[in-house]
């Protein structure tokens, strides 16, 4: 029983977190933010340095590491909020992966690893997708509807930009129908990608706490630091118990898909749940503690908050992945434990 | 990272399940008296069978058990749904503080019967106005003849009327700052001097009582870890850490989870959607208890001090045994009104999770001065 990254792990966690602390400072996202732009030059060193195929297998030109290296890493970016097309690209990874045939991750994996001809992954009802990250410049969409996904080129796709509140990353809204089916069980690639975004709320969060705390042990009220008020102090606690909660769902959920394949769509659907609501408990929390300039476009604290909240939409809602929960644990089920 | 048992951690749980299933004694027999027999016959029990004072080392009778031990141990009990040894305190409270800062004469004369059951431990921290703010009680001990003279108050004394010992907390310096002037004694219960009067709680039973203490003599020899040094000594008590804590209570909400789903499932309402968003949150918050022990129990023993993750596990199992048993009455509905409805017992006694043990509020202050490292509101 070990409830720890390895040391290898611990090392990855530590190179993600140095890199990107350096490359996107906040000024700089806010800067690509206002430019509706992505950082090609840092994407490209981040492929360089294998990131995008961190979880691809080594034959399809990935590392070939598992799903706990994938969170450790989107973890991080989202704590810098990094505008990098990673999570799109790893989502239809891990599903083309999971549930395609030999020959579609020959032909598209070494793409996705590379970085050089990503893809998106677009969650459709009702023949349209409403919410894909970075659909409008993947080269290849992965549709996954209910029970079962398949892929299109995005060429073949009707593939409109939207703007969200979240300006660190590009939306579009995609209608496709048929596609080549993905022969495989995707569910474990959905499980990991669900895990993905759970990791990068985890990040959203923690950053939001750590600008909360930075500045509730600053601000000064009543001739004392506003952190010293158990108002402001409980309300960071609170914080923490949801950043944590986050985390260790998360974690565990990244173990069960390389460990314990059973447990992972429980633990995905869970992990989401929580996290969704988390990440956005917590900054909004944040934004409380802050007070006024808490509510400024000057601040940067917004950006977390939005991203916070598209990511909770994205892939299914906390209240849908509850709802999956209680399917999923109903009395005569298997116990989740 | 590595979730599943070694092969030695799934023996020992395996072999701890199979003891369980032939030894337990049985839900407690009507009757406070013959509940407490009840219960000191299991600590006997467990006792001969070496699960007694688990964590404790071998040389003090204990097991010299491994914190995932101990921590499987409190899951299997609760997942047995064991009662508790009759003299819990003493186990975890007690013995640890006599094993830590006691003497050899201190350590052979209290250790033994405090693990076979014979001799009753009782804690008498708290005071009436000296709660969470525990350091400002006023119980005083005053040398006289080479004997302490011990006279004041105190509260939440857990089996006191049974208890031959009594860990109680002094003060003996009114001249220096609060957190100096107190002496951690081990004060016998059997004299005339301590009378002892139960306090009924909200669901009526005289789970705790109030001592009142008019001039009880304690030999000197019964000071424990040196006079003023109290604080010292009470807080090893109280941080002493029980690993597995958490992993139990988690074990525990887990099977009151069970039969909550059950219920929900027996009273038709489990495909209600706003039940099964309820009973979904709780399903994640109890796993998330059994998740964020284990990082904590893993941090304790990778670096020796617990991570962040480590304080969370007592205010999040309070929360969630409170909205547990409030959906079981929701789900109830009228019947959830019923005085012999178990879980509207359920209902009134989880009130004081949040209390007992160190209120939410100070584990908040807690967690926001150690942890978040925000400034000290005093």
């Amino acid at each position: 029983m070990n409830f720890d990254f390895s040391d290898d792990q611990q090392a990855i966690k530590r190179t993600a977190k140095d890199l990107l602390a350096d490359r996107f400072k906040l000024e700089r996202v806010r800067e690509l933010a206002d430019a509706g732009a992505y950082d090609e030059d840092a994407w490209k060193e981040l492929c360089e340095l294998g990131w995008p195929g961190i979880f691809v297998e080594e034959q399809y030109g990935g590392q070939g590491l598992g799903i706990v290296e994938l969170i450790i890493v989107t973890e991080e970016l989202g704590y810098t909020l990094a505008p990098v097309p990673f999570l799109s690209n790893a989502a239809a990874g891990l599903m083309i992966q999971a549930a395609g045939s030999d020959e579609q991750k020959q032909r598209w994996l070494p793409g996705i690893a590379s970085g050089e001809a990503r893809g998106a992954a677009a969650l459709v009802r009702g023949g349209e997708a409403k919410l894909v990250p970075d659909g409008d410049s993947a080269e290849v969409i992965v549709l996954c509807a209910d029970g079962g996904a398949s892929i299109v080129e995005r060429s073949a796709a009707d593939v409109e930009p939207v703007a969200t509140m979240d300006s660190t990353r590009r939306y579009a809204r995609v209608r496709a129908r048929g596609g080549e089916p993905l022969p495989g069980e995707v569910g474990p690639g959905v499980g990991a990608g669900l895990l993905a975004v759970a990791a990068e709320l985890t990040g959203v969060a923690q950053r939001a706490m750590e600008m909360a705390v930075e500045y509730a042990r600053d601000r000064k009220q009543f001739g004392r630091p506003i952190g010293a008020y158990q108002a402001v102090s409980h309300r960071c606690a609170q914080m923490l118990l949801e950043t944590e909660g986050a985390r260790s769902a998360t974690y565990y959920g990244a173990w069960t898909a390389d460990a314990q394949p059973e447990s992972l769509e429980l633990a995905a659907s869970m992990a989401k749940a929580y996290s969704s609501d988390a990440g956005w408990r917590v900054c909004s929390s944040s934004l409380q503690v802050h007070g006024g300039i808490g509510f400024t476009w000057e601040h940067d604290l917004h950006f977390f908050l939005k991203r916070a909240k598209v990511d909770a939409l994205l892939w299914g809602s906390a209240s849908e992945h509850r709802e999956r929960v209680a399917d999923l644990s109903a009395v005569g089920e298997a116990a989740a434990v | 990272m590595d979730l599943t048992l070694s092969p030695s951690e799934a023996a020992f749980r395996d072999e701890l399940r199979v003891w369980l299933a032939e030894h337990h004694p049985g839900e407690d027999p009507p009757g406070d008296d013959e509940a407490f027999e009840h219960r000191r016959e299991w600590q006997r029990k467990l006792f001969e069978a070496g699960y007694a004072g688990f964590a404790w080392p071998k040389e003090y009778g204990g097991r010299g058990a491994t914190m995932v031990e101990q921590a499987l141990f409190g899951e299997e009990m609760a997942r047995a749904k064991a009662p508790s040894p009759v003299n819990v305190l003493g186990m975890v409270m007690g013995g640890p503080v006599v094993i830590t800062h006691g003497t050899d004469e201190q350590k052979e004369r209290w250790l033994r019967p405090i693990l076979t059951g014979e001799e009753i431990w009782c804690q008498g921290f708290s005071e009436p106005e000296s709660g969470s703010d525990l350091a400002s009680l006023k119980t005083k001990a005053v040398k006289s003849n080479g004997d302490w003279i011990v006279t004041g108050q105190k509260v939440w004394t857990t089996y006191a009327h049974k208890a031959k010992w009594c860990m109680l907390v002094a003060r003996t310096d009114q001249d220096v700052p609060k957190h100096q002037g107190l002496t951690y004694f081990i004060m016998d219960m059997e004299q005339e001097e301590v009378q002892v009067r139960p306090l009924h709680q909200i669901t009526k039973e005289p789970e705790f009582n109030e001592l009142f203490i008019e001039e009880a003599r304690i030999p000197d020899e019964n000071v424990v870890g040196g006079v003023g040094n109290g604080w010292a000594v009470a807080i090893t008590t109280l941080m002493n850490e029980r690993a597995g804590l958490g992993a139990a209570a988690a074990a525990g909400v887990r099977m009151g989870l069970e039969e909550l789903k059950q219920l929900a499932h027996d009273r038709g309402v489990d495909q209600d959607p706003l039940i099964r968003q309820r009973l979904a949150q709780l399903e994640i918050e109890v796993e998330l208890l059994r998740l964020n022990s284990w990082r904590g129990l893993t941090q304790i023993m990778k670096r020796g001090v617990p991570g962040p993750e480590g304080s969370l596990p007592k205010w999040q199992w309070g929360e969630i045994n409170q909205a547990l048993t409030e959906l079981a009455v929701d789900i109830l509905g009228e019947e959830g009104a019923y005085w012999d409805s178990p879980w509207t017992y359920r209902l009134l006694r989880s009130r004081a999770n949040s209390i007992e043990g160190g209120t939410t509020e100070i584990l908040k202050n807690i967690i926001a001065e150690r942890v978040l490292g925000l400034p000290k509101l005093r």
